[in-house]
């Protein structure tokens, strides 16, 4: 019996063995047929709920929809400040300006005079759509899957199981047609708001709809938006359209390098128009149809979602120029070479940190993010505080590549309460005292060195690096909290804070009417156990100016709402741009932004006059001298003010292996998978190098077993072999 | 014992729509539709207008238990929590609110899930019996000490370590399995051989104890003396009568488990990458999905009775003694 176990764990081992010389190491999650395959690898946390470019907004749907939409516009991939090139425009918009009457003015005309503006965009001919059964026509041109019937959807569970497919050339009207579908009564777009106030007619075209929706006949989902007529969008020719819009809006170029503004054909819209596809999870918000590089060809959030490149994609090429260094960096070896490099983009659902940041470890992912427990292993500090990879990454060939964010986390001021706001004009004046003081005590430096590994940079007005209208060195500091000293800015000390909460009325954080301590109420949404800490480190910051920091904890839902309703006083916000343009920033603090009756983005309901009426003059301007100035005049008035804490702007740090080239990360411009390179083969080495089976294990299990038994089994033979009565 | 059914099968309908009551009230303490909707819309630049829009298309603008606002039975039946309840008695569990429909989602999430807990469940039972047996076996002895010791020990540490440690020994030291993630037809098994072995680990302790303790009692009573006497050797005694009686209680509590292995586990599906409906739970109550928390709680109760059913009748069948009437 023994030997029949021995001889049984020397099969399995054997057979371990030999499967181990197969084509794959055993802990490879891929399929063998992928081998040496030119695939990227990458991960989603979150399951994206909208991959219709009309409603689709956050980041983890747009790393999708970015690769498959084609909006007439993009950022170019290399060059910074950020730069909008064309996409599938043949050129950038002309853009001209009418007056009410609606004669055209010049370029340099005063915003005020300008009543409309127009956006004529041509767009390069013969580019094609991805291979779709939507456009597919039978022998007698009719559409073949525009009408399916019960036979034929019973055999349809996925896009992919139509037999047939077909393209068509994209044209202008295919542009017009996704600016109408952002006023649709059934889609929800979350700029449809925004861009109501701008599109001309967009708000009255979107009343229109719902009543023609409600004149649909029964059973019928499909609203042709191209037999209503919207004022604001005109199709010129096959080629060219132009867009409508009130006044002067300089930043509207930014949104037509987003997928809002990406072309939908009409013939898609219609195929999935159809109840039974519906019913089939068959839509248009989870099988997108674009002209863009790559195509869904595998859509199961749950499990991996897979583009693979599109056999239509029209001719693009990898940039030839870029900024100072990225020739050096390896960033233009690909120059003038056509795109997409990658064939396949395999995303796979990795909801927990620690299995994703293993397999990313094994080879098995090409890039990743670096969370707060895996920082020590991953990145040191050297010479003056420049972060590069440790001993260990470095060996497995793994780079760091760093940018900032253009985002901003900071501490707010509710400007209604009547200790940080102020109600009247005494008040206000030492409120604004007091948040000047809290402002130089709470050491953002430090915050950053202890909370955020060092990845951040202390904010010095809300508009972050990287974005016109920042300005870096001496004259960026904000003077009301820095010196600048020895060629850096440096932290006022906490005596000049002191003095400035004496001023305030509270000399030793003592109020000097009423004799009470002074304490103020910081509102967080539910904390975890390692978030306590940085509430504590909060507390001492207030409490260097002897005052009490009362944390409230709330849940997210009652955190939002209390915002909203102005009852908030101290709280913790950020903002992500949506383009590289200070009015993107700048707006925050716009008083008819505010939150409270205004339910704008303003969440402090911040609200100054001359700030307000610089904002109108300088978000209508080109970038040059003239603006430059408006903006530091406007960051000026908000240094002084001190309505935020002004906080840190992120550094992103991101790892890759040495197979992941072309990478020049960022956060504005997200159609960049077509520049990535990967080099197959050296990754299949690796994998194979770093994930060899170790065998010994398996050898110890049955060991451990019989060494365990073998006492006990002879112990209880003898107990069985024994008599009842021992003799005498 | 028809009739029997019958009568549990109605006394099922009051308190499914406790259930469905209790979870109804419970979530909209927390989240009101406002907030439902603001979770959908996002962040940025969501107007008061969009939010209504939402509520309106989503049935969600209605009062929550009691319209005041309509005549007679409409007070009831005009409100969110009839409309949103009454349809899941037929099993229409309606749309999630990104627009998927819920029941195929649960109809191509139960595979995953009951991938991992069918094997858990089986090699689980076989498992902890032939342990148990093996203890009694060599009861009084050093590995019924330490067998003991160890169950306890291993009942004394959180799944999610077996689960780290798990994935840390097997997967990233000894690279034997994927750490994580999920295939269809046989490529899943390289997937599902870790995930079934923690999750075999991680609940051993407390049953290996559980039938331990039923065997022991078996072995006290007087049938076993009477093999005994008869001159049959521990192994036969043990075997033959000692696990055929122990059977019962083990089968009754297995049975009504049964139904539940199709929700799946929460924690090992979300560390594993498991696309089961334990993970879809998790997201949906993340994501403040009513319409799929409410679906998977009326799935999971409903699952819940018809265990407790199949308990019934299990008994019937190992116990002749026992008649349901």
């Amino acid at each position: 019996m023994k030997f029949l176990l021995i001889k049984f764990w020397l099969l399995i081992v054997t057979t371990v063995q030999l499967t181990a010389c197969g084509e794959n190491n055993w802990n490879n999650p891929y399929a063998a047929s992928e081998t040496g395959e030119n695939i990227l690898y990458s991960v989603f946390t979150e399951r994206p709920k909208h991959l219709d470019p009309v409603q689709s907004y956050s980041s983890n749907e747009i790393q999708f929809t970015a690769q498959i939409y084609e909006p007439p516009l993009q950022y170019h991939y290399l060059k910074r400040p950020f730069v909008l090139i064309p996409a599938t425009a043949e050129e950038m918009p002309i853009v001209k300006y009418f007056d009410a009457e609606g004669i055209q003015l010049s370029d340099e005309a005063h915003s005020n005079d300008i009543v409309y503006s127009v956006y004529e965009i041509s767009i390069k001919p013969e580019i094609f759509y991805q291979p779709h059964p939507a456009f597919v026509m039978d022998e007698q041109d009719n559409w073949l899957y525009h009408a399916l019937n019960e036979q034929t959807l019973a055999s349809i569970f996925k896009l992919s199981d139509f037999a047939y497919t077909d393209t068509r050339e994209l044209e202008a009207e295919d542009y017009v047609y996704q600016v109408k579908r952002l006023a649709h009564p059934r889609l929800h777009s979350p700029i449809y708001g925004l861009m109501a106030d701008y599109i001309v007619g967009l708000k009255e075209y979107a009343a229109a709809l719902k009543n023609a929706e409600l004149n649909l006949p029964e059973g019928e989902k499909y609203l042709d938006l191209r037999k209503h007529r919207l004022e604001g969008v005109q199709v010129i020719d096959k080629y060219t359209y132009r867009i409508k819009i009130h006044g002067k809006y300089p930043q509207f170029l930014y949104w037509l390098a987003m997928p809002f503004f990406a072309p939908i054909p009409w013939e898609a819209d219609r195929f999935y128009s159809q109840l039974g596809l519906m019913q089939k999870n068959i839509t248009l918000d989870w099988y997108p149809v674009g002209t863009g590089p790559y195509m869904l060809t595998e859509n199961d959030p749950n499990l991996r979602m897979v583009l693979e490149k599109n056999p239509n994609f029209h001719d693009e090429y990898y940039p030839t120029k870029g900024m100072l260094g990225d020739d050096e960096s390896g960033l233009l070896k690909d120059a003038g070479k056509k795109l997409p490099f990658i064939d396949k983009v395999i995303y796979t659902r990795e909801k927990e940190s620690i299995p994703r940041w293993n397999k990313f470890m094994q080879g098995y992912y090409d890039a990743s993010g670096i969370g707060s427990d895996s920082f020590d292993q991953a990145v040191q500090l050297v010479g003056q505080g420049e972060a590069t990879v440790t001993e260990e990454m470095e060996e497995q060939g793994i780079r760091l590549e760093t940018t900032v964010a253009v985002s901003t986390y900071y501490m707010g001021f509710n400007m209604l309460d009547p200790v940080v706001g102020g109600r009247n004009e005494r008040e206000r004046e030492s409120a604004r005292k007091l948040r000047q003081a809290i402002s130089i005590a709470v050491d953002y430096e430090e915050f950053i060195s202890i909370f955020a590994n060092g990845r951040g940079i202390p904010a010095q007005s809300p508009i972050s690096p990287g974005i016109v209208g920042y300005r870096d060195g001496r004259e960026g500091i904000n003077s009301i909290v820095y010196d600048w000293i020895g060629g850096q800015p440096q932290r006022k000390s906490i005596q000049t804070a002191k003095a400035l909460l004496a001023e305030a009325g509270y000399p030793n954080g003592i109020d000097r009417k009423t004799g009470a301590p002074l304490i103020l109420y910081f509102d967080v949404t539910a904390r975890s156990s390692e978030d306590r800490s940085k509430l504590d480190w909060m507390r001492k910051q207030f409490q260097k100016l002897n005052i009490q920091l009362v944390v409230r904890s709330t849940d997210y839902n009652r955190f939002q709402d209390k915002i909203r309703k102005g009852n908030a006083q101290i709280f913790e916000w950020g903002w992500n741009a949506d383009y590289p343009d200070p009015e993107n920033f700048l707006f925050l603090l716009y008083g008819p932004q505010r939150k409270v009756g205004n339910s704008g983005e303003n969440a402090v309901n911040y609200d100054n006059t001359e700030y307000n009426q610089l904002f109108e003059q300088m978000k209508n301007m080109e970038n040059g001298p003239e603006r430059q100035l408006i903006i530091d005049r406007m960051v000026e008035i908000l240094r002084y003010d001190a309505p935020w804490l002004w906080g840190y702007h992120p550094k992103d740090y991101g790892l890759y292996h040495s197979w992941y080239q072309n990478v020049k990360p960022n956060r504005i411009s997200n159609n960049n998978i077509k520049y990535f390179k990967i080099d197959a083969n050296l990754r299949e080495a690796k994998r194979r190098e770093w994930n060899e089976p170790v065998f010994w294990p398996i050898a110890l299990i049955p060991i451990i077993l019989m060494i365990s038994f073998v006492p006990a089994v002879g112990a209880f033979r003898r107990h069985e072999s024994s008599t009842a009565v021992r003799k005498a | 014992m028809l009739s029997y059914i019958v009568r549990r099968l109605f006394y099922a309908i009051p308190i499914l729509i406790g259930v469905n009551l209790l979870t109804f009230t419970l979530f909209f303490v927390v989240n009101t539709p406002d907030d439902m909707a603001r979770m959908q819309l996002g962040i940025k630049y969501v107007t008061p207008e969009a939010i209504e829009k939402w509520k309106v298309e989503r049935g969600y603008d209605k009062p929550l238990l009691f319209n005041s606002e309509v005549e007679k039975l409409e007070k009831l039946t005009n409100t969110i929590f009839f409309e949103k309840s009454i349809s899941m008695f037929v099993f229409e569990f309606g749309r999630s609110d990104d627009g998927r429909d819920i029941a195929r989602e649960i109809k191509s999430r139960m595979m995953p899930s009951l991938a991992i807990a069918l094997p858990v469940f089986v090699l689980g039972l076989l498992v902890y019996i032939t342990f148990a047996l093996l203890i009694v076996f060599f009861r009084a002895t050093y590995i019924d000490f330490w067998g003991v010791v160890i169950c306890v020990a291993l009942m004394s540490i959180s799944s999610l370590f077996y689960i780290i440690v798990g994935q840390f020994l097997v997967s990233k030291l000894w690279h034997w399995v994927p750490i994580s993630g999920y295939g269809t037809g046989l490529d899943a098994t390289k997937f599902l051989l870790l995930p079934v072995l923690i999750g075999v680990i991680s609940s051993a302790g407390s049953h290996i104890r559980w039938y331990r303790t039923i065997f022991l009692e078996e072995m006290n009573k007087e049938y076993v003396r009477t093999a005994r006497a008869k001159g049959l050797s521990e192994r036969i005694v043990l075997f033959r009568h000692v696990l055929k009686n122990a059977l019962i209680p083990i089968l009754t509590g297995a049975v009504v488990v049964v139904p539940l292995l199709f929700l799946g586990s929460l924690l090992v599906e979300s560390f594993f990458g498991i696309p089961g409906l334990g993970s879809y739970t998790i997201d949906a109550i993340n994501s403040q999905d009513f319409a799929i928390v409410r679906a998977m709680v009326f799935l999971g109760s409903m699952l819940y009775i018809v265990g407790l059913i199949l308990t019934d009748i299990s008994y019937t069948l190992v116990d002749p003694r026992i008649r349901l009437t």
